[in-house]
């Protein structure tokens, strides 16, 4: 750890500083005008190839990340934002992994140690810089999804992870829930499985002559594929919901009108991209004491992105 | 060792209301019954006060509401077989045992999912989906007798979680009873549950957030190709850095494991694999996946030994070649009795850039305790595991023993590392966490400690040296022995 903290210590303030929001590009949540605004620091400290690790500010921009890691050869898996780059920290305090989840995992597994600001002003260090660590509570995982409700991150370890030899996208029309579990089943450890209820795109990430003959295997059952450039658009699916994979075909089935779905599901995951949104959901009366406690140990005077949904991450 | 100063008596009424919820004979209070719970694997005892055996997710609630009213300290025990002292009761804790919760509940092999209980033991939830052809993966030394519970509170890791991860990225769910009764899932089978990753929270929480008594947890497919080598060396730093090489190759290898010479010994004389005991130290490198990926990773891992000055590159030539080289590294344990009657195993993490220079100085600290080390360990995840090898009826050696494994854990977090890797902290390193953490850190993890236990009575005093953990109920009893 390196990054010197104190001047954004300095702007964030201590518990009697008043409310502060703290916003990076906003390309994911829009800042409320009437909260003064803090920025974390932004710039790559450490980038160590065979440690698979690198420390940056929270404020870093992901494609300026992106392309550091690029040219050692590695990745770190975190999704840009809605509309542009977007910073690190924003992608880590909104939790939401991208379409490559199914294969790479969540993007709570690459946050291993954070450095941030608590809601008096005190630099808090959580988790720690190896990629294998029990050493304590694992509070980055409650960091990661908080919307800045705990504390406000201003340098963090990640976890990078090679960049696979390739990745393809392949497309077929006419595909059913049996075709997708067939996908499911047959490809080994698919990067992401897409699904309107009419077409599938499903990626498949390593070395090449191995995709191509689960292609192979695949067409005698489904019929042959056709390789794309990328995943479908995902600009007509601003909303977003949750819920188990099991139940997405039932979801597909009852969004089906006249041969279309508005829908497009995340197969083996459970997302739906939606371009409407969901019912909200009821949670749980004991979920909602354990959000409460926490916040009143992490964040007792609200100052910290005050009003912010945990749920949404909108203001409320 | 410290003796016994006072031992409280069991509070009658306690044990009274407990038999009114369980059945008598899962009650257990008699002293040679309980005796054996008194610690888990590691060499910390403290006491228990009576040991629960509930059966469903029901009756721990009630045993735990029981807890509650008689403000009663409760520990959750899976098999015992942790290290770190997580689950040895102090003060005479009410010890739940899950051992009787051991189902496998349901399987979507489609989804990949399963919900199990607690004390479903690792290997065997492994077995029970094998023929669906999936597996859970992390996969401890204690595999066959650890159980996924366990797993859970200790985040535990394995030899081959380097590619896919510890227990924290396979667990979806957890159904909890928390220390005032009341039940909760935290997570769940949709991948973005609302609000905070309260799983992530509890998992690694050493059954101090509560007790789970529902898991479900994700599972991996099997691979259709798998390639076991050992590369042996003349010199761990050669070792140790060919394991750096192939990390920053942008290889992720299933496995990467490292012995050192006197393990290559003891371990050779004990199952007679052919291991290269005149080698400084060896590589057991797995890798798995797809046939084409193996093949060239094998390929390109053998090349990167050459360069690194391995002297023989072995790759297993069948599965029976392969199980024996695995026997090898997951029975060291074993072969070292051979070489004395005991043991202290350590776990800490370097940055794999300095595992030889560690290395090095774990030999020294050894050396200048005169006391013998071992070294085998997950060398991808930079893991070590010194195993300091004794005979407690010398006098004298426990206290060089314990000596030595505290500059170990100071020496490794010094180089940029942390106190555990996947044994945790529980109450062997309680007291280095403040190598690792300053005082506001320490009072952050308290303060998740008090959101999921404000009663304070969830496995107490373990894990946050005080005065970090002030909210616990009762102080570290007098009759804990070290």
């Amino acid at each position: 750890m390196g990054l010197d903290l104190s001047p954004f210590v300095d702007v964030v303030g201590s518990a009697n500083g008043g409310p502060v929001w703290i916003a990076g590009q906003q390309s994911r949540v829009a800042a409320p005008s009437s909260v003064r605004l803090v920025a974390a620091p932004s710039g790559i400290y450490d980038l160590r190839p065979d440690e698979m690790t690198v420390v940056c500010g929270a404020g870093t921009s992901i494609d300026e990340l992106q392309d550091a890691l690029r040219a050692v050869g590695q990745y770190v898996n975190l999704p840009r934002g809605n509309s542009g780059s977007g910073t690190v920290g924003g992608a880590l305090a909104t939790g939401r992994s991208d379409i490559y989840r199914l294969g790479r995992g969540a993007i709570r597994d690459t946050l291993l140690q954070a450095r941030y600001i608590n809601h008096d002003g005190q630099i808090v260090s959580a988790g720690g810089p190896t990629v294998k660590n029990v050493s304590g509570f694992d509070l980055c995982r409650l960091l990661v999804g908080s919307f800045g409700q705990l504390g406000f991150l201003g340098e963090v370890i990640l976890r990078t992870r090679p960049i696979p030899q390739s990745s393809r996208w392949f497309m077929k029309n006419d595909a059913n829930q049996e075709n997708i579990n067939e996908v499911l089943r047959r490809v080994y450890r698919p990067a992401s499985v897409l699904w309107d209820g009419h077409t599938v795109w499903f990626c498949i990430e390593g070395n090449s002559r191995d995709c191509d003959e689960t292609i192979q295997q695949l067409a005698t059952d489904l019929g042959a594929p056709t390789e794309v450039a990328g995943p479908p658009e995902l600009n007509t699916f601003p909303f977003r919901e949750s819920i188990p994979p099991a139940e997405l075909a039932g979801l597909v089935q009852g969004h089906m009108h006249q041969g279309t779905v508005q829908l497009l599901v995340e197969a083996g995951v459970g997302i739906v991209h939606r371009q409407t949104p969901a019912e909200p959901k009821a949670t749980d009366k004991t979920i909602e004491i354990l959000h409460h406690r926490m916040i009143q140990q992490f964040n007792p005077t609200g100052r910290l992105n005050p009003g912010v949904s945990l749920t949404t991450g909108s203001t409320v | 060792m410290k003796s016994v100063a006072s031992v409280q008596p069991i509070n009658q009424t306690l044990v009274s209301r407990l038999r009114q919820v369980l059945e008598p004979r899962r009650v257990h209070t008699d002293a040679a019954d309980i005796d054996l719970y008194k610690r888990d694997a590691s060499n910390i005892e403290g006491r228990a006060g009576v040991v629960c055996f509930p059966m469903t997710t029901v009756e721990v609630q009630e045993v735990v509401r029981i807890c509650a009213e008689f403000n009663q300290p409760f520990v959750a025990r899976g098999s015992g077989t942790g290290l770190a002292g997580g689950a040895t009761p102090l003060d005479g804790a009410v010890v739940i045992s899950t051992a009787k919760m051991n189902r496998l509940l349901s399987v979507d092999p489609i989804n990949r999912t399963a919900w199990i209980e607690p004390g479903m033991l690792n290997l065997d939830l492994t077995r029970e989906v094998a023929h669906l052809g999936l597996h859970f993966a992390p996969d401890p030394s204690s595999q066959q007798s650890c159980t996924i519970g366990g797993n859970v509170a200790n985040n535990s890791g394995g030899p081959h979680c380097l590619a896919d991860g510890v227990t924290s990225s396979h667990i979806l769910a957890c159904e909890v009873v928390l220390s005032d009764g009341s039940l909760v899932v935290l997570g769940g089978e949709e991948p973005e549950p609302s609000g905070l990753d309260l799983r992530g929270a509890f998992i690694g929480s050493e059954g101090m957030f509560g007790i789970t008594t529902k898991i479900c947890v994700r599972l991996m497919q099997n691979f259709s190709a798998v390639k076991t080598m050992l590369l042996d060396f003349t010199s761990v730093q050669a070792g140790a850095e060919t394991v750096s090489a192939i990390i920053a190759a942008g290889m992720v290898p299933a496995a990467l494991e490292m012995m050192d010479q006197l393990c290559l010994e003891a371990v050779e004389a004990y199952i007679h694999a052919g291991l290269p005991t005149d080698a400084a130290a060896a590589l057991l490198i797995e890798v798995s996946g797809l046939p084409h990926a193996v093949n060239e990773e094998t390929e390109r891992i053998s090349e990167i030994g050459r360069t690194h000055g391995a002297r023989t590159i072995r790759v297993a030539q069948d599965e029976a070649e392969r199980a024996l080289l695995w026997k090898g590294r997951k029975t060291a344990f074993g072969a070292i009795a051979r070489i004395k009657p005991n043991y202290y195993l350590h776990d800490t993490v370097v940055p794999r850039r300095k595992l030889n220079e560690v290395l090095q100085e774990v030999y020294r600290i050894a050396k200048r305790h005169d006391l013998l080390v071992l070294n085998v360990f997950h060398a991808g995840d930079g893991n070590l595991h010194p195993l300091l090898v004794f005979d407690k009826r010398e006098p004298g050696v426990m206290e060089r023993v314990l000596a030595a494994g505290e500059e170990i854990v100071r020496v490794s977090v010094a180089a940029g590392g942390v106190l555990s890797g996947e044994h945790g902290i529980g109450l062997e390193k309680r007291d280095f966490m403040p190598l690792m953490f300053g005082p506001h850190d320490l009072e952050a993890q308290s303060a998740m400690r008090f959101a999921f236990d404000p009663l304070g009575i969830a496995n107490p005093f373990k894990v946050l040296p005080s005065p970090s953990s002030c909210g616990d109920a009762h102080n570290i009893g007098e009759d804990m022995w070290v």
